[in-house]
């Protein structure tokens, strides 16, 4: 089957500040992706491409197989749904939710006021319309708002009739751009499963942008991760998480923040930390690594062994299911984070000194120009490598 | 504010503000007395306010009577209204392309409006009377509206007003199938009625009261506006029959002032809006 | 509008549908300042450089010797003379009662709507109509300003009819004008400001009224207050309607005002060359309050 929504090697400058550089997308027909990246990496710039509100320089857009780069917004079928909402303030719900129904179905007569419903086929047009907008209605539980305007609806309420605006046509894609920030946090997390839901029912192509990737990771089938206008990584949230490709993609997923110490790759492919040595397997020259360890992967204890680390433990931070450790590295004096279960915390509060280790497997070691890089055959027991 | 102030201090800000009330409004008091008075009692000289005897049938027959009164006062409300319907459709476009579209001429387009808000139009109105004459437009209607169909100061007002409009909701027009001029009439106009409010009430104010163009083109009775016709009236009038010219201007006065008294709202949020040019 | 063949590169940053709609959209408009404003202004460009008369066939280039002309002709002068101490008079009076009079209503709860409407009334009253009104009160025998004059015993006052009262008379009727549009903005100005400061201000120390209006109040006017000074200026230099009606600028040119004399000079004795000169020259007193004003405001920015 053909991809739905297909961006391809998109770039996009303002003056001489280049925004996007040669991005690519390719989502599957039904498929949720989300574009999630700090602020200011492009994201929004490219769904307004995706769009057709903002041109690219380069590249092009396509929809459902055809080239849709040089067609105006207006044509495109797509719908949006804006951080603003952007909903007209002097429409009722109602009218705001006819409105993309009305330009499409209405010629430009039947749009007139009283006028326009003068033949019956007009009547019957209209009618089919707010058929639409009331069921539409009733699948957002906005019916009672209809006759309201923007102006009196809170911000849950704003979100939920633009979603209305943008499903009610049934376009060819949804493009989301940062729908809940607006919303405070007990109704964002409500809303996130609302719009899952809500994808599923309609099974449209949807484009989201986020900045929080909480929100991306949750809801997505897959994430792409933006940074300083590249596509980092385009993949599962698992794989995003667990397998990142790139030391950016590590370091911006993962709350807290995955921990980075500074490494060396020896002759013979021998990682050292720090000067113990940790695995073996790797390729290349000798240079300088970085090893990311995902907090709850720093293994705490009160005893030293062979390869772990002296910290001093600076604070607990007790957040119910877990608890975060504030850590400082004896030997350099750098910060780490671990993440613990509230039991295993028990044993360490108190202690000034603790030792921390990680298995080999879940560290990621990234070159200095970011990329990850893999050992060929890990080898797991240190001792063994040392004995080869 | 912060501390109540003292019965004094307020007793005499009352004070204050009521005597310059009174000073505000003497003339129209006089001009109501006026109205009413046969000339012996106006020349009587006397600060009586009520009339010894009542002549205001006479007086406001005059004002009725010596020129086409009705039609004067018809003449600009048809003025005014053709000229701020004009102004709001040719200015309206204009500046929304102004405020929200990248095209090249922009930056032209928006120096001639500073150039107009600049250039008032008596200094260009021996060329445009010319023009009048010409096209033989002189002593017509449409000689008082169409010089003023464009509104510099309406496309430099509404641009204001649209540019803080969020860009968001023109998106989201356009995503929902809407084209430019669609947006302009569907979505703009609708959400810029405060500032299209308020210079329909400046514009109303100005040229209602504008004397300066009128008095150039037009020369028949039947054709002036209020302050021409006001202007016929004094020299059509022998003497000093100060009560016939009273009623006159209270007559020529009236619709304006009760406007505002029924509309205070929207003047004063008007002239706090467009205040940049009276 | 781009010039031909000269930098085709820049027409890349612009979306040719969207130049498309916008040149649509302000096609009639710029037909119509093509028309209504720039084919004017260049005509009076020109014929400000003439002795053109209307009527009169032919006329002679005169070059800058036209407002050369212009600043040795005696009547051009005296109307702006005239106008400057006509200016002069209006604006400052008009915007300090003004300002006094906003804070006065601003402090005053009682009667807030009812003094602001009567006060806006003159700016909502037919000019023309007022003037009437006024030349009836300053009639020099039965006029109720002189009646009330002698009522106390003073002497009665030649308003209008003497060359040396004419000026501040039809001052007074421009004050009386000015006061309530200046009140308003005033007022507007006066809601703008953060209440906070009033508070911060009392907690730093300021006492008295008086200097709760030094330190806070008027900086913070300081935009409102240029904006009002320069309106008001502007405003009084194109007086026309009370001169037109009164005095036509008499008693013996006493009241000849700038717009007063264009309009004699270009449509009354015809002479279109010089009138356009003189129009020039009134657009050139506007533009400087305008630049003025611009230039203080440039460096009252941290008020803004």
């Amino acid at each position: 089957m053909a991809p739905a929504l297909v961006l391809k090697h998109v770039s996009k400058a303002f003056g001489t500040q280049s925004v996007l550089r040669d991005v690519s997308i390719e989502a599957d027909a039904g498929e949720f992706i989300a574009l999630v990246g700090p602020s200011g990496c492009g994201k929004s710039t490219l769904l307004r491409i995706a769009a057709g509100l903002e041109r690219a320089d380069a590249g092009e857009v396509s929809l459902a197989g055809v080239n849709v780069t040089d067609t105006r917004a207006a044509d495109r079928d797509m719908a949006m749904v804006f951080q603003s909402y952007a909903l007209y303030p002097h429409l009722t719900v109602r009218q705001n939710i006819a409105l993309p129904l009305a330009m499409r179905r209405l010629s430009g007569f039947e749009r007139l006021p009283m006028i326009g419903r003068i033949t019956p086929s007009a009547r019957a047009k209209h009618a089919s319309i707010m058929a639409d907008v009331e069921r539409t209605a009733e699948a957002l539980r906005i019916t009672e708002l209809l006759n309201r305007k923007p102006g009196e609806m809170s911000g849950g309420q704003r979100q939920r009739v633009a979603l209305g605006r943008a499903i009610v046509r049934r376009p060819k894609a949804f493009l989301m751009d940062e729908p809940l920030s607006n919303l405070d946090a007990a109704l964002r997390v409500h809303m996130r499963a609302e719009i899952v839901s809500l994808h599923r029912a309609a099974g449209v192509v949807t484009l989201y942008v986020t900045h929080d990737q909480e929100e991306a990771l949750g809801m997505a089938d897959r994430v792409a991760v933006m940074i300083g206008g590249r596509i980092l990584q385009i993949a599962s949230p698992e794989v995003i998480y667990t397998d990142p490709e790139h030391i950016d993609v590590a370091s911006f997923i993962g709350s807290p923040k995955i921990n980075l110490l500074p490494g060396k790759i020896v002759h013979g492919g021998r990682l050292f930390q720090a000067g113990r040595y940790l695995f073996s397997g790797f390729s290349g020259p000798e240079r300088d690594v970085t090893i990311g360890i995902r907090p709850e992967h720093l293994f705490l204890s009160t005893e030293a062994h062979e390869d772990s680390i002296p910290l001093f433990l600076q604070r607990l931070e007790f957040l119910g299911s877990e608890v975060i450790a504030h850590l400082k590295n004896q030997n350099d004096g750098r910060a780490l984070i671990a993440r613990l279960e509230p039991d295993h915390a028990s044993d360490v509060a108190g202690l000034k000194q603790l030792f921390a280790s990680a298995t080999d497997h879940e560290l990621m070691v990234f070159e200095t120009d970011g990329s990850r890089v893999r050992a060929a055959a890990s080898v797991a027991d240190g001792a063994a490598s040392y004995a080869a | 504010m912060m501390t109540p102030s003292s019965t004094l201090v307020r007793l005499l800000r009352f004070g204050f503000l009521a005597v310059g009330a009174a000073i505000i409004l003497f003339p129209y008091v006089f001009m109501i007395s006026a109205s009413l008075k046969p000339p012996e009692d106006v020349f009587s000289a006397s600060l009586s306010l009520w009339p010894e005897h009542f002549s205001a049938y006479e007086n406001y027959s005059k004002a009725l009577t010596r020129i086409p009164m009705v039609r004067i006062l018809l003449n600009g409300a048809l003025v005014c209204t053709a000229i701020v319907v004009f102004q709001i459709l040719f200015a309206l476009p204009a500046a929304y392309a102004l405020a929200k579209l990248r095209f090249p001429g922009r930056g032209v387009l928006f120096g001639l409006v500073m150039l107009g808000l600049l250039v008032p139009i008596h200094a260009i109105s021996i060329p445009l009377y010319a023009a009048a004459q010409i096209s033989g437009l002189l002593n017509t209607l449409a000689v008082l509206v169409i010089p003023f169909t464009l509104s510099v100061f309406a496309m430099f007002l509404f641009r204001q007003f649209i540019k803080a409009m969020p860009d968001e909701l023109i998106h989201a027009a356009r995503m929902d199938g809407l084209s430019e001029a669609a947006i302009v009439w569907r979505i703009i106009l609708p959400n810029a009625w405060p500032a299209a409010s308020a210079f329909a009430i400046f514009s109303v104010v100005a040229h209602w009261n504008d004397l300066y163009w009128p008095l150039i083109t037009i020369s028949k009775t039947q054709l002036a506006t209020p302050p021409l016709g006001l202007l016929f009236f004094r020299s059509a009038e022998v003497g000093d029959d100060y009560g016939a010219l009273m009623a006159a201007t209270l007559i020529v006065t009236l619709p304006l002032v009760l406007f505002f008294l029924f509309a205070q709202k929207l003047f004063i949020e008007g002239v706090t809006m467009t205040g940049l040019k009276g | 509008m781009q010039p031909e063949g000269g930098k085709p590169r820049r027409l890349t940053r612009f979306d040719h549908r969207e130049v498309r709609a916008a040149l649509l959209l302000c096609a009639p408009t710029a037909v119509l300042m093509l028309a209504l404003l720039v084919l004017p202004t260049l005509a009076v460009l020109g014929l400000s450089f003439t002795d053109a008369e209307l009527g009169v066939p032919g006329f002679q280039f005169l070059g800058l010797g036209a407002y050369a002309d212009l600043f040795t002709d005696r009547a051009f002068l005296r109307a702006f003379r005239n106008t400057a101490i006509y200016v002069a008079l209006v604006a400052p009076a008009s915007v300090v009662i003004g300002l006094v009079l906003a804070l006065l209503i601003e402090a005053e709860v009682k009667g807030r709507a009812f003094f602001r409407s009567v006060y806006f009334l003159p700016v909502v009253s037919l000019t023309v109509a007022m003037a009437s009104v006024w030349q009836y009160l300053m009639h020099p025998s039965f006029g109720p300003m002189n009646l009330v004059l002698q009522r106390f015993g003073l002497p009665s006052i030649n308003w209008l009819g003497s060359s040396d009262n004419v000026l501040t008379s039809l001052a007074l009727i421009g004050i009386w004008q000015a006061l309530g549009f200046n009140l308003v903005l005033f007022l507007a100005g006066l809601t703008a400001i953060n209440r906070d400061l009033y508070a911060a201000a009392e907690m730093d120390g300021v006492r008295s009224a008086w200097s709760r209006f030094w330190t806070v109040t008027w900086p913070m006017l300081g935009p409102t207050t240029l904006f009002v000074v320069t309106i008001t200026m502007i405003n009084a230099v194109k007086v026309f309607e009370t001169v037109a009606t009164l005095t036509q600028g008499g008693p013996s040119k006493a009241s000849e005002v700038l717009l007063y004399t264009i309009y004699k000079e270009g449509f009354v004795y015809l002479h279109i060359g010089v009138a356009s000169a003189m129009a020039v020259v009134f657009v050139a007193v506007l533009l400087v309050l305008l630049l003025v004003q611009t230039k203080v405001l440039e460096k009252q920015v941290h008020y803004a």
